[in-house]
């Protein structure tokens, strides 16, 4: 196991609730009936019960209702969107503000993350075998979870020295501490989860051998890298990938990344902020976000956004870039104004783009940091052999399986369009568990 | 501004809050603060034969956040000497002639004993007497409080005692704890009380503790039943005030007490018949201070309807409140939900599915959910449940009955 020292130095932004703002928030929940709420949730938690288990003072059921529906809640509890899923929903934003759902949910876990961990419900039927899972990030531990409620072994391969995926590696630590992802994983162990790190399937271990030795194996392995602008200068030191930076922001000595002066971050979603908020804590005087499109077209959440602002952040519209600059390391980023093509509309993320004449501009920056999505893992599904569409698994709508039986694939690594989330990838978990189950005690897919 | 001022059976107040009898009246320096914030009259916490009180006395029923829904406590009467009681009577009541100053009192049931503290109360130049036959727990155990509250003929003969013995109005403090009021409401009259006053306190006991299993409040481990009061018991006490007031037998003022906390109770007590109220638990709970929005409250409200006195609203909506026998069988109406309100709760659905009568459906895609009116029998459930103010309306609808009653039928 690594060491991860970020948690020390990186305090999270968002702080725990009160005991007594807890009991007030929670005493503002109706209990609605068929709760809007629990729809608004992937892993339809019985949200009006834990609340209602928190206004009586019960954190120990607060923490049993979520974690038997989410085995990563506590995580979820501090990075869900939950604007656009349960708090969404919650029918409070109609005739007040939406009970904060997601900070409550955070009071329970923390309790259990204290020490009064529940113990989970038995269901009511129990398989037999083994089952393989390839990734020990959030789809994979939620699949590993349920399979082994459901009475199976479970081994867990993972590449990397520690669980958590990017929970543990890629989200800032003063969004969700590093301790919470590793208390995840912990509680997958201690239910009998095994898990083997530093063992990278494909490599370490052969597709045919998970196949062959394993009743079902299931594939929860993420998307890859940050891709290529396809600029020049990209080999220029000062050039960082922004899910290695954050890895190595917590993973190593913040003192080996230290940044300086400007710094200029390409992308405007989720982990271009990221990247520029935590651009700053390591040292940054001045973050620019370039973006080739607009404001209206912007993929990050409005609380993103928001936060970015807060934090200083600055942000440059319609601005792409052509190539990185510097002689031996970043000295500038050369930019071209852009626009909608004629007859596009400014807000539609798939417009056309061109640039406007006579707008090339240099802006001097210290390093550039792309954060412009991740790369599909294609060799995977290529070296095993399954269906692919436009680059993406094809997989059962309802089971999560490929096009080669027994082998089910879950996660980021479907290459959904739009955001992908922590709470979808353990719904896809869970829903996959039970479909492997079904197939392994009935022999049928339906 | 409108005449709050109230004549309540020869005891003048200029306004018609008063403080219960209860810790908030312990003690001259209370009710002189009391005064100067604006109460209008002051039960004195009970005198009597010295007591010893207990520790812990006071137990409290918190409801969806609120603390002391409900208040019990099992403290005796006065536990300070008679003397020291009627020497701050005296002079509270020196420095506040325009105030009502009324002594609670309740000593062993020999007309000796009330002779003699009758007199003492008279040399103080109180207003009047409050007699407590209503303290449930300790005193009644000695023969005291409410052992005489529901005996109707003790009632009625101790009542007498202190008619015998005093001037002063009396006024006969009630037990709510007795299958019907006016039972001992009629024998109190009968014994000569000027007036009655209710309800104290009800026969409760607040709770358990669930990690000692010690009983709230203890005494070193044990507890006793005692008596229930606060914003809980208000509809007991309504019932209560109203059956006597329309009681022929009765027939005297009335002072309401239980649960009044805003000028919004008050007004309801007086409606059903009271004319002046008395509180405790709210200004146990919150302070003095409090009757400063009552009587604003209750000011506004008189101005608001052209109405001059206080007086007119006593007893203003009796002759609403009657027997089931004489309700109309034929009114009916039905809930309809606010489509523009409506936040898709479903709560409403939930209770009338299970605790009413199935007659809400829920539409797929649709957020709110349904009335079938044919079936809906106007139980007011549903917009009982509903979280949002005027969301749900129970409309009375014309259903071309000729209006009947099950006495009319009979
Ligand atoms: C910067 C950033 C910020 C984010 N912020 C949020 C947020 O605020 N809220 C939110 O809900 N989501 C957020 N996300 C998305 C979220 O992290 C992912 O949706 C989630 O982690 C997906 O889980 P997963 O298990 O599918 O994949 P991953 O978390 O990527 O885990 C995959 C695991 O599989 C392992 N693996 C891959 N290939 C192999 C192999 N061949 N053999 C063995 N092991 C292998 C990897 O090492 C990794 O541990 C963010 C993502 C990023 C990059
Ligand atoms: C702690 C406490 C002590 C009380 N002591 C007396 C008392 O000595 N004599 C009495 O007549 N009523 C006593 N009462 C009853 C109150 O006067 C009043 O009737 C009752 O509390 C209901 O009013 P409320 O709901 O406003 O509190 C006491 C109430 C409380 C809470
Ligand atoms: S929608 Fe909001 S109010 Fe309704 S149950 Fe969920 S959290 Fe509570």
């Amino acid at each position: 196991m690594p060491e991860f020292t970020s948690d020390l130095v990186m305090h999270e932004v968002v702080g725990p609730l009160t005991t007594a703002e807890a009991r007030e928030e929670a005493l503002r929940c109706y209990y609605c009936y068929d709760a809007p709420c629990i729809r608004g949730c992937p892993t339809a938690i019985d949200i009006p019960v834990f609340i209602k288990h928190i206004a009586t003072g019960h954190l120990l059921g607060a923490a049993r209702t979520i974690l038997d529906a989410n085995p990563l809640g506590a995580t979820c509890a501090r990075i869900c969107p939950t604007e656009a899923l349960c708090e969404g929903a919650c029918v409070r934003g109609q005739d007040s503000r939406p009970v904060a759902i997601g900070r409550l949910q955070r009071t329970a876990t923390d309790a259990a993350m204290a020490g009064e961990v529940p113990d989970l419900p038995e269901f009511a039927t129990a398989g037999h075998g083994r089952v393989a899972v390839v990734g020990a990030g959030p789809s994979g531990l939620s699949a590993a979870s349920y399979l082994r409620r459901l009475g199976y072994e479970v081994d867990v391969f993972e590449e990397r020295p520690a669980g958590g995926g990017l929970d543990t590696y890629g989200i800032v630590s003063f969004r969700e501490p590093v301790a919470v992802s590793l208390w995840e994983v912990e509680r997958a162990a201690k239910m009998g989860v095994q898990f083997h790190y530093g063992v990278r399937a494909g490599r370490d271990v052969s597709w045919d051998a998970l196949r062959e030795g394993w009743d079902a194996v299931v594939l929860a392995v993420g998307l890859g890298r940050v891709p290529r602008l396809g600029i020049g200068g990209e080999e220029l030191p000062g050039v960082y990938d922004a899910l290695e930076l954050v890895e190595a922001s917590k993973t190593g000595p913040l003192e080996a990344i230290r940044l300086f002066g400007t710094v200029a971050v390409v992308g405007a979603g989720n982990t271009a902020v990221d990247a520029a908020t935590l651009a700053k804590r390591l040292g940054a005087d001045r973050v620019i976000i370039l973006y080739r499109r607009g404001e209206e077209a912007m993929p990050a959440y409005a609380y993103e956004y928001a936060f970015a602002k807060q934090e200083g952040i600055e942000y440059r519209w319609w601005t792409r870039p052509l190539a990185i600059t510097g002689a031996s390391r970043v000295e500038g980023i050369r930019v071209v104004s852009t626009r909608p093509a004629s007859g596009q509309a400014r807000s539609d993320r798939q417009a056309q783009l061109e640039d406007v004449a006579d707008s090339v501009q240099d802006i001097p920056v210290s390093a550039v940091i792309r954060a412009v999505g991740q790369e599909k893992p294609g060799q995977i599904w290529s070296a095993l052999g399954v269906l692919v569409r436009e680059g993406r698994v094809v997989v059962d709508s309802e089971t999560f399986e490929t096009s080669l039986t027994g082998v089910y694939a879950i996660g980021d690594g479907l290459a959904r369009p739009g955001e992908a989330t922590v709470v979808q990838g353990v719904a896809d978990g869970k829903r996959c568990a039970f479909a492997v189950h079904h197939r392994l005690t009935t022999g049928r897919e339906d | 501004m409108a005449d709050l001022s109230v004549n309540f059976a020869g005891i003048k107040s200029p306004n018609p809050f008063w403080l219960a009898s209860g810790p908030l009246t312990n003690t001259g320096y209370q009710v002189a603060k009391a005064f100067d914030e604006g109460w209008g009259g002051a039960v004195w916490k009970t005198v009597g034969e010295p007591v010893v009180n207990v520790s812990s006395r006071l137990g409290g029923l918190d409801y969806g956040g609120r603390r002391m829904m409900g208040l019990n406590n099992i403290e005796l009467i006065s536990d300070r000497s008679l003397e020291d009681n009627l020497r701050e009577i005296a002079q509270v009541k020196r420095r506040f002639p325009d105030q009502a100053v009324v002594v609670s009192v309740m000593v062993e049931s020999r007309p000796e004993a009330w002779a003699d503290v009758l007199h003492q109360i008279e040399d103080t130049g109180a207003d009047g007497v409050e007699m407590n036959f209503g303290c449930p727990h300790g005193m009644s155990e000695r023969g005291m409080g409410s052992i005489i509250g529901q005996v109707p003929d003790y009632t009625c003969q101790i009542t007498g005692y202190a008619k015998s013995f005093t001037k002063l109005p009396v006024i006969v403090k009630l037990t709510p704890n007795v299958t019907d009021i006016r039972n001992p409401a009629r024998s109190a009259v009968l014994g000569g009380a000027d007036a009655l006053s209710l309800i104290n306190t009800i026969n409760s006991v607040m709770g358990i503790d669930l990690d000692t299993w010690r009983p709230l409040p203890h005494v070193d481990g044990r507890g006793s039943h005692g008596g229930y009061c606060g914003p809980a018991v208000k509809p007991i006490a309504l019932h209560m005030v109203s059956s006597i007031a329309q009681d022929e037998g009765v027939g005297v003022p009335i002072s309401g007490i239980g649960g009044i906390e805003t000028w919004r109770d008050a007004v309801e007590f007086l409606l059903l018949g009271a004319s002046t109220v008395q509180v405790c638990t709210a200004a146990m709970h919150y302070g003095f201070r409090i009757v400063r929005e009552m009587t604003d409250g209750l000011n506004d409200y008189l101005n608001a309807r052209g109405m001059a006195r206080v007086g007119e609203l006593t007893g203003g909506a009796l002759n609403r409140l009657g027997d089931w026998n004489d309700l109309n069988l034929s009114y009916q109406v039905v809930a309809r939900i606010d489509q523009q309100k409506c936040v898709g709760c479903n709560l409403c659905y939930i209770a009338c599915d299970d605790g009413g009568h199935q007659c809400i459906d829920l539409i797929p895609g649709q957020k709110v959910p349904l009335v079938r009116e044919a079936d809906c029998v106007g139980c007011n459930l549903c917009s009982l449940v509903c979280p949002v103010p005027g969301c749900i309306d129970m409309v009375p609808i014309e259903t071309g009955r000729p209006a009947k009653t099950w006495r009319g039928l009979a």
